[in-house]
């Protein structure tokens, strides 16, 4: 297989990250070196195996109701790259 | 645009097009925390202020999810006659956005918590059953405030994280009108339940609308869009009207529909493509790694079915079938979970058509007036009751009351002290009639000859009279009576 | 008392306890030893002068009881630890200071521990040689220019060193595992589940498992049995009856049955390791263990495998760091410009790389053939240890398939790098614990170390058979303290 420059900028829209043309030149040889490598996994059948997401044999435990996170606006707010003391602010979006 | 019975139908040129409708409602779960974080839920509070380090995504911040949210959710399904799955599994939905912090929503894409419903909906020429595809539970994300500052939009995150249910219907839907009774029926379900509040100025409730058009007969499909998060009964029926209108008028001309995500402004009155569609089709779904599958135990929904209140629709068959209410009349009383507790309230010490009639008729037109919701009503269930027992017994007549009624709504007063202080009370002595009437014959001496003499018209004249002089009080049967022995 | 940072933990202990030392000698011995070492840039952020206030009130009012009286002690920088500086290695959290403690370090803290300061680690723990970290790369004691391993090498590089007694790591891949191998000390990779990762930065969160590194294996038990605890904060932590392991520790294990499985025979293994390994075997005869053949027939698609589920889980992880709550944010026109730009300047080149295969991956069209596949192979996977696991008691492999390699040496080649966690990472995939101790040398002088895998939530039997076989092999790490002038 192989990722072209066209597949990288996709995705590199979908992950929000800017590449120019030498970046992505780069990104493309990597990548398609690390597929070669992943498209091993073709060589298995596995058509009847059930895909396992965690391997924690449990289930979902379930929390009560309860408020316990009080107001921690200070402590949410005082990381944020932009002074603001009630909001997080960021460019202006257009709909 | 023409209307054959009730089908909605648009016409142009010789073609008829059928509008074929979609809801993915989106209501908020009454809950106290959020889904997967312990901070409150309340509307209104300041900004930033109900917002945990959860919610706002902080590094190596996991969800744990609220045990009363799957409860709420499962509740609903039942409600609406679903499948509720022992099994369901969440998901992320990886986008971005300013006012998602975590840059997905965590919600269940494959293995939803409800699966297949219905509900029923009553339409003036009868009974529609609206399909449920599935039902959903999932985060809601903040809020983004573009007006407050001219370069920067704020984002407020008191609401990332509190829990939805997206209700997704099948597109069983035909017309604005449907629109409104699903959305109004699915409201009045989730009150019955406790599930949503349906508060829609809040934004409890709000859908999605697919709409698509085809020419009438067709069996495919047309092309959707789907008209994001609009947040009034009104404003979707005019996004509906508006969006099949467009479609048509593309049709005719010879041009596809693009499937879009648009956005209804509101202001213009119309639909319009959003402009951050990019790669809104990409959401590269897969199974949350920080949450295990949701898995219940048949006790346990065994439980919640056991919870579970009467609902509208088998009200509304007990209300007919016991009480003898008109089909009308019950699908008004049962409409709304608070009405219908009124309802019962009332009719537990009174008559019931007189209950009925005056819920339907005086209550509402006045609380109507006062632009009250009948939890607001100055008049409670109780006080009603004994006025309706007053005029049951004689002791009031219909028209006295009409003014106690009056009075009531100015205050939660006892009808009987009201008619005690006032002295309402109906005049029913019949020797006290006699002499009422005696006299009313006495001044009226001319008039009653003529009567007498076959001027029977006249009845009315004494029977007028004699209300007059005992200021409406005197029984008006007791009245007939004796007036036509003395004539 | 000279020497102090020659002590292992349970002498430190010992003599806190026997009040023969003071915390504030300890810290103050280990704070000196740390400022004489800059030159390994082991450390991202110090706290010294916090630290040895800490020991100053322990010492008013010294608390005994304790597992841990009044221990210094870093950590890797991907434990968020309240009111100092949590980086992960990474410039989008250069400036993050939690206002949050991870539950993994409040456990330790509440054993009596003094924090020293934040370890450096490859940016967001992906790396294999601590080469991706913002802040530079890390020097292994063992020699000038080897890489420590990673992720944890600035873990690895300060406990080989003593500029720490103990500290602790993240393994997503074997990033306790492998640099523990790189610098001739002992890691240990718990069970999934075991350590909570409330508090820890995720990388892969079906993968991510804090745990112990240490000089020897009872300091590393002592330490794991902090450091585990049932947490309700974290819905994948698992509520299992959890040992005193220091205290079951025993170097008793006749009779137990060890795998040894083909399939760690690699492609292009180097005789030193395969000698290595055959050592290990010898030595676990002698502890009385019977050696048994096993298969583990789905080994060699365990890096595949690995190389999609991580990037993946990963992808969406960090979509959290946009610039909009906390970190690094570049100036942008608008909305998308400014996420394009922070997370482009923010992030560093392997990081990119990892969350655009891990985007890929997940992509409409391509989830099936990539992230399904890899979720039924990693199935196999499990169910290849599930199937060894009715035979055996624990399996023995070595933990690398090389010793420590030069610094730049395969940072141009990320497949390569890749290579080095080729026996760690299926335990990762199948949840299981694993222990690394050293067990030798290769002819350049440099440490290596074997692997012992256990079956879910047998940490003490690994830790025993890790016991006895370090006496056996009495392995000594020469290191020169050539950094110091
Ligand atoms: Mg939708
Ligand atoms: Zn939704």
């Amino acid at each position: 297989m192989s990722i072209d420059l066209k597949t990288i900028k996709h995705i590199s829209k979908l992950s929000r990250i800017s590449v120019d043309e030498k970046k992505a030149e780069k990104l493309a040889g990597d990548l398609n070196s690390i597929f070669d490598f992943i498209e091993k996994l073709n060589e298995l059948k596995t058509d009847n195996v059930e895909p396992l997401t965690s391997v924690a044999e449990t289930t979902l435990k379930l929390r009560s109701d309860e408020v316990k996170s009080k107001n921690l606006r200070d402590q949410v707010i005082k990381n944020s790259p932009k002074e603001n003391e009630d909001y997080f602010v960021v460019p202006k979006v257009i709909e | 645009m023409s209307k054959n019975k009730s089908e909605y139908l648009i016409n142009r040129h010789d073609n008829q097009y059928e509008v074929v409708i979609g809801l993915e409602v989106h209501a908020q779960v009454t809950s106290e925390s959020k889904l997967f974080s312990t901070s409150a839920t309340k509307f209104g509070a300041e900004p930033n202020t109900q917002v945990s380090l959860v919610d706002a995504a902080f590094p190596g911040m996991l969800p744990v999810i609220n045990e009363y949210c799957v409860k709420q959710a499962i509740k609903t399904g039942i409600g609406l006659k679903a499948k509720i799955n022992k099994r369901s599994v969440f998901d992320r939905k990886n986008y971005f956005y300013a006012d998602l912090p975590q840059g997905y929503q965590i919600s269940q894409f494959k293995d939803p918590i409800v699966g297949e419903g219905k509900v029923i909906l009553d339409m003036p020429d009868g009974q529609k059953e609206v399909g449920i595809e599935r039902l959903h539970l999932e985060q809601d994300a903040g809020k983004s405030i573009h007006d407050l500052d001219p370069k920067n939009t704020f984002v407020d995150l008191n609401r990332s994280g509190v829990a939805l249910m997206e209700i997704v219907s099948k597109p069983d839907l035909r017309s604005p009108d449907e629109v409104n009774a699903y959305i109004k029926k699915l409201r009045s379900i989730m009150r019955y339940l406790g599930t949503c509040d349906g508060n829609m100025q809040e934004g409890s409730l709000r859908a999605d609308v697919n709409v698509s058009v085809r020419k009438k007969g067709a069996k495919e499909f047309g092309t959707r869009c789907e008209i994001k998060n609009v947040n009034s009964i009104k404003f979707m029926q005019m996004a509906i009207e508006y969006e099949a209108n467009r479609q048509v008028d593309l049709i005719e001309d010879g041009q596809t529909i693009d499937q879009e995500t648009r956005l209804f402004d509101t202001k213009k009155n119309e639909t319009r493509s959003m402009r951050s569609k990019e790669d809104a089709h990409d959401y590269r779904y897969f199974p949350d790694p920080d949450l295990l599958p949701l898995e219940i135990s048949d006790d346990f929904i065994e439980n919640l079915k056991s919870e579970i209140p009467e609902l509208p629709d088998e009200k509304k068959k007990r209300f007919i079938e016991k009480f003898k209410l008109s089909t009308y009349e019950a699908n008004i009383l049962v409409s709304d979970i608070e009405t219908s507790n009124y309802f019962e309230n009332v009719i537990k010490k009174s008559d019931v058509k007189l209950a009925t009639n005056w819920i339907i008729g005086e209550l509402f037109a006045a609380l109507n007036e006062k632009n009250l919701e009948i939890t607001e009503s100055p008049i409670s269930a109780g006080n009603l009751s004994k006025l309706i027992n007053l005029i049951k017994d004689g002791t009031i007549s219909g028209k006295i009351a009409k003014t106690v009624f009056e009075q009531m709504m100015e205050g939660d007063k006892d009808p009987k002290k009201i008619v005690e202080e006032k002295g309402l009370k109906q005049e029913s002595d019949p020797k006290a009639l006699e002499a009422l009437i005696d006299k009313v014959i006495d001044d009226n001496r001319d008039k009653a000859t003529e009567y007498k003499s076959g001027k029977v018209k006249l009845f009315g004249f004494f029977v007028g009279q004699v209300m007059k002089v005992s200021g409406g009080k005197a029984n008006p049967q007791l009245v007939n009576e004796i007036l036509k022995k003395k004539l | 008392m000279s020497d102090i940072t020659k002590q292992s933990l349970s002498e430190l202990v010992k003599n806190i306890k026997g009040k023969k030392l003071s915390s504030s000698e300890v810290t103050k011995a280990f704070v000196e030893r740390s400022e004489k070492s800059k030159e390994l840039n082991a450390y991202i952020t110090e706290d010294y002068a916090n630290a040895l206030n800490k020991a100053k009130k322990f010492d008013e009012k010294p608390n005994l009881d304790l597992k841990l009286p009044g221990i210094p002690m870093a950590v890797k920088d991907l434990f968020c630890t309240r009111d100092l500086r949590t980086t992960a290695g990474s410039k989008i959290l250069n400036n993050f200071v939690p206002t949050y403690e991870s539950t993994v370090t409040q456990n330790i803290w509440n054993e009596g521990a003094i924090l020293m300061g934040k370890l450096n680690c490859d940016e967001f723990a992906m790396g294999s040689s601590n080469e991706t970290s913002f802040f530079g790369n890390v020097q292994n004691p063992i020699d000038k220019n080897l890489v420590p391993g990673g992720s944890s090498g600035g873990s690895s590089s300060a406990v080989a060193a003593q500029l720490t007694p103990i500290t602790i790591g993240t393994d997503t891949g074997g990033s306790i595992r492998q640099p523990a191998s790189f610098t001739g000390t002992v890691g240990l990779k718990p069970t999934y589940g075991s350590c909570s990762r409330y508090g820890i930065v995720a990388f892969a969160s079906s993968l991510d498992q804090a745990g112990p590194m240490a000089q020897n294996v009872k300091d590393c038990a002592l330490l794991q049995e902090v450091i585990s605890s049932y947490d309700e904060k974290d819905s994948t932590s698992i509520d299992f009856k959890r040992n005193e392991y220091s205290k079951e520790l025993t170097k008793d294990i006749k009779g137990k049955k060890i795998g040894i499985p083909k399939e760690y025979r690699v492609d292009g293994m180097p005789k030193e390791i395969e000698d290595l390994w055959k050592k290990g075997i010898e030595f676990a005869k002698d502890c009385g263990a019977e050696i048994i053949d096993i298969s583990l027939p789905h080994t060699n698609y365990a890096l595949p495998t690995y190389y999609i589920v991580a990037p993946a889980e990963a992808s969406s992880n960090l979509a959290r760091y946009d610039g909009v709550k906390y970190g690094f944010r570049a100036e942008g026109e608008n909305l998308i410009d400014m996420y394009e730009k922070t997370r482009s300047e923010g992030f560093g080149a392997e990081v990119q790389r990892r969350i655009m295969i891990g985007t890929y991956v997940l992509s409409s069209g391509y989830y099936d053939a990539y992230y399904l596949k890899a979720q039924k192979v990693r199935k196999l996977i499990k169910n290849d240890f599930d199937d060894a696991y009715k035979k055996v008691d624990a399996i023995l492999t070595p933990s690398t398939p090389s010793s420590a390699f030069k610094i730049g040496e395969k940072t141009n080649d990320p497949v390569s790098m890749y290579l080095n966690d080729i026996f760690t990472v299926p335990v990762n995939l199948a949840g299981l614990p694993g222990i690394s101790i050293p067990a030798g040398h290769d002819t350049k002088g440099y440490p290596l170390g074997l692997q012992i895998i256990g079956k879910a939530f047998d940490e003490q039997n690994i830790l025993n058979i890790a016991y006895a076989m370090e006496e056996k092999i009495n392995f000594k790490n020469n290191i020169t303290d050539w950094w110091i002038k």
